[in-house]
C-alpha cells in the first residue's frame, strides 16, 4: 500500500488532480452548509456581476439565483451522476466481459457481437434518444449514460480474462474442483481490478461531460441544478452576462481534468513496470 | 399602434425631412407611401406547429402561418371594427337576430375551385361546429340556422340577440374550409391536412419539416395587385439565441411575437432600421395563467389554490422573467377588454398568508407535477421561478419537460396537474373567456378547452345569461362571474401578456389589423 502511494505520488499531475478532486468533493459535501437554501432560489437582483455585491462572489443569473450556490450544488449532482452511471456501466460490462472471456466460443461470439452493436451507434446520439424516450430525469440520464458507456468495459474485461484464464493458478483451481462461478469471482476477476479502476476514473469524467451536454441541450433533469443546465440556461446571455455560463464551465473543466490526471496516476501506480519503462 | 423607434432612426428621419420635404419618411404607418410589389419576407416562428390545418388546430404558430392561407368572412381593424374579407358586406336585422352576409364573387380556392356560399355553410355549420373549441359553443348555443340564401349569400339566424357574434368571423375562429375537400371525409385524417387549401393571399408551397414553411403569392387573389410580397418563409429555428442572431445578421426579417426572447428585445431595438411594436394583439389580449387540474387531490381544494395564488410572485415574473412586458392579471377577464372589473379581491404576493392557507388546506406534502410549457426559454425560467415560489411556502413541485405535441396531448387528455397556459380573449368574454370555465366545454382533445375540469352551475348560468343579455345588463353579470371565479380560482391568473414583434422598418403596413401578424400579408409591402 505504501509502495502504491509512493508510485502514485511520483506522478505530479496525479497529485494535483487528486487535490482538485478533493476540493470539488468538499464543495459537493459542504454545499448545504454554505448554501442551505435551494440553488434554484431567487435570492437577489438578476444579472449581478461577480464580486459586485458582498456574498455573491460569482454573481447571479437571469432570475437572480446565486451562481456560486449553483456551482456547489451542481458538484453534488455531477459527481453522483458520474459515479452512479459508472457503477451501472461496470455492472453491465464486467459480467458480459467476464463470461465472454472465460467461456469463449459461441457465447463469446454472441456477447461480443452484442457489444459491438452498441459500440457502433454514436454514443451521444443514443444517449439523447434514450433520455428523450424515457422523459428527462435523474434515473433516465444515469441509464442512458450507462448504456452508452459499458461496451469498452466489456471488451477490456474480456481481454484481461482471456489472458488470465490460461494461467497456472486458474488451471490449478480447476483441477482441485472449484466451481466455475467461484473461479471467475475469486481467481480471475480480482486480477482485473487494476485496469478497471483506471478505466472507471476516466469513465466518471466522460459521464460528467455527457450529462452536461444533455443538460445543455435541455434534456437534463429539470429539477436538478447541474453545471450543464447552468451553461445551457446562461448561453443566450453570454455577451451581457458571461459569468452565468463561465463558472460552471470552469467547474466541468477542472473536474474532468482532475479525473483524467488521477486516472493516469492510478495507471502508473497499478502497473509499476509499465510506468518505469515509460518514465 | 405603439411604435417605438430608436433615437438614431428618429434623428435621421427628422434630418431627411429637413433636407428635403419630398423624402418619404421611414414611418411604416405613413399612408401616403405607394405600396411596391415584390420581395421575400423571412419570419421566425416558434415552436413549429403540429399542423397548418387551421380548422383543426389553433396553436399560436398555426394561426400565425395559416392566417395567410385561410380567410374568414371578416377582418377587424385595431379598434375591433369589422372590415370586409370574404364577406363584401353584411346586414343585421332590426331585432338583431338575422345576419346576412354578401360574399365576394370570383374568389378561387388555391386549387382553382370556385368559392361559394356552400363552403361557408359547410365550414360554419358542419366542419367547425364539430371540431372547433371556440366556434362549437357559440354555434350550438346561439345559432338557430346557417343557410345559403343565394350562391353568394349566407344568412345566419340567432336564437336570441348575441352581440359578440360579430367578433367571431376572424380567421382563427371561423376559417372558411373548402367543402369539396372535406365533405364526407374523416377531418382529422384527411390527407389534404398536410397541404392546406384556402382562399387567402398566400398559397402553401412546401413544409420542410423542422426547417421552414414556404408560402407564395396567390396570383389569383381577388384584390387587384395584392398581395404585394412574392414569397414568405416561416422559419423554425429552435433556439432563441439563434433566432436573435439570425435577425441581427439579416437572415430573418421578422421576429414574430413570442419567437423573440423578451430579454433580447431592448438590445435588438437599439439597432438601425429595427422597429418594435406590441400592436396587433388587440383581439387576442393574451391572458396567461397556471392551469390547475381541479379534479382530484389537494388541487381540488379551493383553499389550496388560493394558497398557491398568494405564493406566486407575479410582479417578479412580470419584471424579471418577462423583462417588464405585460400587466399582472387579477381577473379571468383581461383589463384590456370591455367587462374587466377592478372591484375584485386581489391576491398580492404574500408567502406568509400562503403558508397559513396551505396548513388549512387538504395538502399533505405530496409532490405536484408541473408540466413545463414547451414554448421557449422564458416559459422554462418562469416554471422554475414558480416552482421556487411554491416550494418556499412548503408545496413540493417537480418540473416535467415535454415537447409541444406531448404537451397538447397531455392537456387534451387531462393528464397533468399544473402547467402554464395562455389563451386569447377574442374581444368579448362570451367568445374568449367563458370557454375556459363552463362545464359544457370540458372536452377531451383540445389543450385550450376547459381542461381543468372546473364546473360550477352558477358560473355556467351567469356566462350563459350575460352572453345574450342587453348590453346594459352585461357588466353586472360579468362582475358576479368574476367574483366567483376569483374566489374559486379554477386557474391562477398570471399576466396579461405583451408579445412584442421585432421587424425591419422597411416592411410597411405590416400590422394593420387586430390580429397582428396572423393576417399581415394581404396588405404588407417592402420598401425597396
Amino acid at each position: 500500500m505504501k509502495a502504491f502511494f509512493k508510485r502514485f505520488a511520483r506522478n505530479k499531475g496525479a497529485v494535483i488532480g487528486l487535490i482538485i478532486l478533493a476540493i470539488i468533493l468538499a464543495a459537493a459535501v459542504l454545499a448545504p452548509y454554505f448554501y442551505p437554501t435551494s440553488p434554484w432560489r431567487m435570492v437577489t437582483r438578476p444579472f449581478l456581476a461577480p464580486m459586485a455585491m458582498d456574498g455573491y462572489w460569482l454573481g447571479t443569473d437571469a432570475l437572480g439565483r446565486d451562481v456560486a450556490s449553483g456551482v456547489m450544488h451542481g458538484a453534488r449532482v455531477s459527481l453522483i451522476i458520474g459515479l452512479v452511471s459508472t457503477l451501472t456501466a461496470l455492472a453491465i460490462g464486467i459480467p458480459i466481459g467476464a463470461l465472454a472471456g472465460y467461456f469463449g466460443g459461441l457465447l463469446d461470439d454472441a456477447l461480443m457481437r452484442f457489444t459491438e452493436f452498441f459500440q457502433t451507434i454514436p454514443a451521444f446520439a443514443l444517449a439523447i434518444v434514450i433520455v428523450a424516450i424515457l422523459q428527462p430525469s435523474l434515473f433516465s440520464i444515469v441509464i442512458a449514460i450507462a448504456i452508452v458507456s459499458w461496451p469498452p468495459v466489456a471488451r477490456l474485461v474480456r481481454g484481461e480474462v482471456l489472458s488470465l484464464r490460461s494461467r497456472e493458478y486458474v488451471q490449478a483451481a480447476v483441477v482441485i474442483g472449484q466451481s466455475t462461478p467461484r473461479i471467475i469471482l475469486t481467481q480471475v476477476l480480482p486480477n482485473t481490478i487494476a485496469p478497471i479502476t483506471v478505466m472507471a476514473s476516466i469513465m466518471v469524467a466522460s459521464a460528467i461531460l455527457l450529462e452536461s451536454a444533455l443538460s445543455f441541450l435541455g434534456l437534463g433533469d429539470p429539477n436538478m441544478m447541474t453545471w450543464g443546465y447552468m451553461i445551457g440556461a446562461g448561453r443566450t446571455r453570454l455577451i451581457e452576462a458571461w459569468w452565468i455560463s463561465f463558472f460552471p464551465g470552469v467547474a466541468i473543466f477542472l473536474t474532468v481534468l482532475a479525473l483524467n490526471l488521477v486516472g493516469e496516476g492510478l495507471n502508473d501506480a497499478l502497473n509499476p513496470r509499465l510506468s518505469r519503462e515509460g518514465g | 399602434m405603439i411604435q417605438k423607434k430608436t433615437g438614431r432612426a428618429l434623428a435621421s428621419t427628422a434630418l431627411a425631412l429637413l433636407l428635403s420635404a419630398g423624402v418619404v419618411a421611414m414611418q411604416p404607418q405613413d399612408a401616403k407611401a405607394e405600396p411596391q410589389r415584390g420581395g421575400t419576407v423571412q419570419l421566425a416562428v416558434t415552436p413549429e406547429p403540429p399542423s397548418l390545418m387551421l380548422g383543426l388546430f389553433q396553436n399560436g404558430p398555426t394561426q400565425m402561418i395559416a392566417g395567410d392561407i385561410y380567410e374568414s368572412l371578416l377582418r377587424y381593424d385595431t379598434d375591433l371594427t369589422p372590415q370586409p374579407s370574404l364577406a363584401e358586406s353584411w346586414e343585421i336585422s332590426d331585432d338583431q337576430l338575422v345576419y346576412t352576409f354578401t360574399l365576394r364573387e370570383g374568389v378561387l380556392w388555391h386549387d382553382g375551385e370556385p368559392f361559394t356560399a356552400d363552403d361557408v355553410v359547410f365550414s360554419l355549420d358542419v366542419f367547425l361546429r364539430e371540431v372547433h373549441p371556440r366556434w362549437r359553443p357559440t354555434v350550438n348555443a346561439q345559432v338557430a340556422s346557417i343557410e345559403k340564401t343565394g350562391d353568394y349569400e349566407v344568412t345566419i339566424t340567432l336564437n336570441e340577440p348575441f352581440e359578440p357574434i360579430m367578433l367571431s368571423f376572424e380567421v382563427g375562429t371561423t376559417p372558411i374550409i373548402p367543402k369539396h375537400i372535406y365533405e364526407g371525409t374523416d377531418y382529422r385524417t384527411n390527407e389534404m391536412n398536410s397541404t392546406p387549401i384556402g382562399t387567402g393571399p398566400m398559397k402553401f408551397v412546401e413544409w420542410d419539416s423542422g426547417s421552414y414553411v414556404h408560402l407564395e403569392r396567390n396570383e389569383d387573389y381577388y384584390l387587384e395587385g395584392r398581395p404585394y410580397i412574392d414569397e414568405v418563409y416561416y422559419r423554425f429555428i429552435p433556439d432563441a439565441a439563434s433566432r436573435a442572431v439570425a435577425f441581427e445578421t439579416g437572415t430573418i426579417d421578422v421576429l414574430t411575437g413570442g419567437s423573440v426572447e423578451i430579454f433580447d428585445v431592448p438590445r435588438l431595438e437599439a439597432q438601425d432600421n429595427v422597429c418594435v411594436t406590441t400592436a396587433g394583439w388587440e383581439l387576442f389580449a393574451p391572458h396567461s395563467w397556471l392551469a390547475v387540474n381541479v379534479r382530484e387531490g389537494a388541487l381540488a381544494d379551493k383553499t389550496f389554490r388560493q394558497a398557491m395564488m398568494y405564493a406566486i410572485d407575479r410582479e417578479f415574473a412580470r419584471d424579471v422573467v418577462w423583462s417588464g412586458f405585460g400587466t399582472v392579471a387579477n381577473s379571468p377577464i383581461s383589463s384590456r377588454t370591455l367587462f374587466h372589473s377592478e372591484d375584485l379581491h386581489e391576491y398580492t404576493y404574500d408567502p406568509d398568508r400562503a403558508r397559513e392557507l396551505v396548513a388549512e388546506s387538504s395538502y399533505d406534502g405530496e409532490t405536484l407535477e408541473f408540466l413545463v410549457m414547451p414554448y421557449g426559454e422564458t416559459w422554462t425560467r418562469w416554471a422554475e421561478a414558480t416552482r421556487q415560489n411554491l416550494e418556499d411556502v412548503g408545496i413540493n413541485v417537480n418540473l416535467v419537460t415535454t415537447d409541444v405535441a406531448g404537451w397538447s396531448e397531455r392537456l387534451g387528455t387531462f393528464n397533468f396537474q399544473l402547467t402554464h397556459n395562455f389563451l386569447y380573449q377574442y374581444g368579448d368574454p362570451a367568445l374568449g373567456v367563458s370557454r375556459s370555465y363552463v362545464a359544457s366545454n370540458i372536452v377531451e382533445g383540445n389543450p385550450f378547452a376547459n381542461v381543468m375540469g372546473y364546473a360550477n352551475e352558477e358560473v355556467d348560468a351567469l356566462f350563459a345569461e350575460a352572453a345574450n343579455a342587453p348590453s346594459e345588463d352585461r357588466p353586472a353579470l360579468y362582475q358576479r362571474a368574476q367574483e366567483i371565479l376569483v374566489d374559486e380560482l379554477p386557474v391562477l391568473w398570471m399576466i396579461e401578456m405583451d408579445f412584442p414583434t421585432v421587424y425591419r422598418c422597411d416592411l410597411q403596413d405590416f400590422i394593420t389589423t387586430a390580429i397582428g401578424v396572423n393576417d399581415t400579408f394581404r396588405d404588407a409591402w417592402l420598401q425597396q
